[in-house]
């Protein structure tokens, strides 16, 4: 297997972008990431979407995307693993690297979500939960959340406003990030008293509705060396697991199985432990979200999440940064996009180009992507030479 | 939502058949074709007592389409006697004092009216269990 580094990376900012179509902002993400390589070069190209089917009625974007972007006739593949379907992408690009079937390959993550109502969003988000068994009796993903927060609470007391606290450091991270949807800071009242969505959680604990879209260029290690006009990133660990799509189907519903297998096959492959990552960028789809990825880490022990964060433990000055650009909270939730802007996260703070939200010369960084209720999960060690 | 999607599932929703694998002795709801615990593929039919206690659950204010008329109403994830773990609506209870731990029991209930053909789903939704 060939190393792999990343050589590019693009972004577009994230929000309401009425303006802009679904081929639109792929493109233009995919086209600010060639201009950050400073290569042309494509040979294969993989998109993470999640239902652009039920979003845009328009499927077949491995055809559609790469004949937009110029790269007519390239192979391309579309790969979808509901909100995970970004990171997916970016371990499908690795896989053509490191096997030998392509020299440089790009991953694109995109979601355009406001084509449709609230209703019909809801709708196709919850397509990501079992049809059946699940969404068939009236649940929602803020109710799945909400589920696994009560228990959290009434097991380990975690509190309403260590819950929120991750909602208020997320923002406060998110407001240095020019690309964010919502790059403003939120106060734990304002948190604490917005919307009831499903008890216990409110409208502030959820990520938004987003249109965006993300962009990484991989190749081999030994090819990454032409380009020096930053640091060298390097993947060296990358991680997948599943669990049961349904909630009620896992024997500790507070246990995110498909979260610690994926992280332990990425450490496993990098070599690393949790003690040596500098930060992370997870997914924050919900407040209690935050909370129980850091457990399933090996962050803190079960049950210590939501005191560490009232501490600050994760604050962008604290010992275990958790979501610098502002998470999927604060940056918003392309679903698709969302693994892939993790990733570009991840490498512009190895390089030191994060700005304001700058963390202090880290060498190595965890992302955390994760499908529906945790039924899937992807994850990515990586290093700046 | 089409005619045969809820059919299909009609032995599950009104009846909670469920499937017990032959070699372990677990209980699946709803059955499947490999037991996932000891990779058996043989199970005897069985019916599901639907009494149980209630683990988790959480109230509805902002409803999927086809729910909006129901907001608040709460569901939650039920473990049956027979150890299945189970999702569903809980209904004929003061929200305001459900709690943790409730014995509830499954009740045959109407769903909701599926938009575009009008069909009428129905399906189990959880009840206090008063012992009656
Ligand atoms: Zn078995």
């Amino acid at each position: 297997m060939r190393n792999v580094a990343i050589i590019g990376i693009g972004i577009i900012k994230f929000g309401e972008l009425w303006e802009k179509s679904l081929r639109d902002i792929a493109v233009e993400a995919a086209l600010n990431c060639l201009e950050d390589a400073g290569t042309d070069r494509v040979d294969s190209v993989t998109i993470g979407c999640m239902s652009s089917g039920l979003f845009n009625g328009q499927e077949h974007l491995a055809s559609l995307i790469p004949d937009y972007l110029g790269k007519n006739n390239i192979p391309a593949t579309r790969v979808e693993s509901a909100c995970a379907s970004g990171a997916l992408a970016v371990r499908t690009a690795f896989l053509e690297v490191a096997s030998g079937i392509s020299d440089y390959s790009l991953a694109i993550g995109v979601e355009k979500m406001t084509d449709v109502s609230t209703g019909m969003a809801t709708y196709a988000l919850a397509s990501a939960s079992d049809q059946d068994y699940e969404a068939f009796h009236g649940i929602t993903f803020p109710g799945l959340y909400a589920m696994m927060a009560k228990a959290h609470m009434e097991r380990y007391g975690t509190t309403r406003e260590q819950l929120a606290e991750v909602a208020v450091k997320n923002h406060q991270n998110g407001a240095l990030n020019p690309f964010a949807q919502y790059p403003f800071t939120v106060s734990r009242e304002t948190v604490l008293n917005s919307t009831k969505i499903a008890d216990p959680l409110r409208l502030l604990d959820c990520s938004p509705i987003t249109d965006g879209a993300a962009a990484v260029l991989l190749t081999t290690v030994e090819e990454a060396k032409k380009y020096k006009n930053f640091p060298m990133v390097i993947i060296r660990g990358i991680g997948s697991a599943t669990d049961t799509l349904s909630l009620n189907q896992r024997k500790d519903i507070l246990e995110m199985v498909a979260v610690k297998k994926a992280v332990q096959n990425a450490f496993k492959m990098a070599g690393k432990t949790i003690q040596e990552i500098d930060f992370a960028e997870v997914h924050d789809c919900f407040t209690i979200a935050e909370i129980l990825v850091m457990e399933a880490m090996g962050v803190v022990e079960p049950g210590n999440a939501g005191p560490a964060t009232l501490d600050g433990l994760t604050a962008l000055d604290g010992k275990f940064p958790i979501n610098p650009s502002g998470g999927l909270k604060s940056k918003g939730h392309p679903v698709g996009a969302t693994g892939v802007a993790q990733i570009f996260e991840a490498v512009s703070q190895l390089r030191g180009e994060s700005g304001k939200r700058q963390i202090n010369n880290p060498k190595v960084a965890l992302t955390q992507n994760m499908g529906g209720s945790g039924g899937s999960c992807v994850c990515h060690v990586l290093e700046v030479k | 939502m089409n005619v045969p999607k809820h059919w299909r599932e009609i032995p599950e929703r009104y009846r909670m058949e469920a499937g017990k694998c032959t070699k372990c002795t677990k209980i699946l709801f709803p059955a499947r074709l490999v037991c996932p615990f000891c990779g058996n593929k043989e199970f005897d039919k069985i019916n599901l007592s639907g009494k149980g206690k209630l683990l988790t659950y959480t109230i509805i204010r902002t409803a999927p389409e086809g729910f909006e008329d129901f907001t608040p109403y709460a569901i939650g994830i039920v473990e049956l006697k027979e150890g299945v773990k189970v999702m569903g609506q809980i209904t004929d209870c003061n929200t305001e004092t459900l709690k943790t731990g409730d014995q509830l029991v499954a009740k045959f209930r109407r769903m909701n009216e599926e938009g575009k053909t009008g069909m009428i789903m129905y399906s189990y939704k959880f009840v206090p269990d008063l012992g009656i």
